[in-house]
């Protein structure tokens, strides 16, 4: 058994601003500690909260992060919510694809957020808003 | 928005990433490095992300894009103090950082850019991908 996780509240960041994306990955990293992530795992999801918060501000047209303790029940986590209500994305498949950006970007940051956490579950359709949920479990 | 202080040694520009960037003064560096690359004929630049505990697409392509446009001007660039966390996780986010060098620090950097110097001194040719080209400015002593 582990010590139980202290009750913790839901941490909320706005991301309307470009330091709101280094804010994200600021509390998503404290969140990391507090769970006892290992670096390596710490360092994969703070990388993957950068990408995901990035698209919010970018493509989402502004919106939140949400990010929460975890706990299953036999491990320690990290769930981060990205939530913004802008065009949403019409084909989901496209936009998983490893190199297709709409923009400018490299392509990368959603299919390669996805390998870098654990779960990652997206909920999004055109003119709908998009709402990425990943999370990261301590090993 | 932080800037990021671009230190000459010798031929050499030094910028030593210090903070958590946001991707105003990222693109902010690329642009003050590409000046400063041309305002100081140098012939090499070492960036350190000693400091960077995480590196994401946008900062990769930074790195990328500097490593070319140096190599444009006739600069090579070499990255130094890539922690093994960072690495480990570039690798899973599928970033492959082409045409960056990379040394383990500062004084590696230095060797490699000092033994890539005879070299670029004695060719006048377009080499490889086409974008490598050199000029036979000055002797090198
Ligand atoms: N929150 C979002 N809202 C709308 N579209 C999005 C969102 N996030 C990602 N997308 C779409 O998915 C594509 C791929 O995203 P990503 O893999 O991060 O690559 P990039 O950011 O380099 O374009 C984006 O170009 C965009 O079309
Ligand atoms: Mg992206």
């Amino acid at each position: 058994m582990y010590p139980a996780a202290a009750p913790q509240q839901v941490n909320l960041v706005p991301i309307v601003r470009d330091d709101d994306v280094v804010r994200v990955r600021q509390a998503v990293r404290t969140a990391a500690l507090a769970a006892k992530l290992s670096l390596v795992d710490q360092t994969k999801l703070v990388t993957a909260a950068s990408e995901l918060a990035r698209n919010t501000l970018i493509y989402g047209g502004g919106g939140r992060a949400e990010i929460e303790q975890a706990d299953n029940g036999r491990k320690r986590g990290v769930r981060v919510v990205f939530a913004d209500e802008g065009p949403g994305i019409a084909d989901l498949e496209l936009a998983m694809t490893d190199g297709y950006t709409s923009g400018n970007g490299m392509g990368l940051g959603l299919s390669g957020a996805r390998r870098l956490v654990d779960e990652f579950d997206i909920d999004t359709a055109a003119g709908r808003g998009t709402r990425i949920t990943v999370t990261k479990w301590a090993r | 928005m932080d800037r990021v202080p671009v230190l000459k040694i010798g031929d050499i520009l030094l910028v030593s990433i210090q903070v958590d960037m946001d991707d105003n003064t990222a693109l902010a560096l690329q642009d003050t490095l590409t000046e400063r690359i041309v305002e100081t004929s140098a012939h090499g630049v070492i960036i350190d992300i000693t400091a960077l505990d995480i590196v994401d697409s946008f900062i990769g392509r930074m790195l990328s894009t500097i490593a070319s446009v140096s190599r444009v001007l006739d600069a090579e660039t070499v990255v130094v103090g890539m922690r093994p966390a960072v690495a480990i996780t570039l690798v899973e986010l599928g970033l492959s950082l082409t045409g960056v060098r990379t040394a383990l620090n500062v004084e590696r950097a230095m060797e490699l850019l000092e033994l890539s110097r005879p070299a670029r001194a004695s060719s006048l040719s377009v080499v490889g991908d086409g974008l490598d080209v050199f000029d036979d400015d000055s002797p090198v002593a």
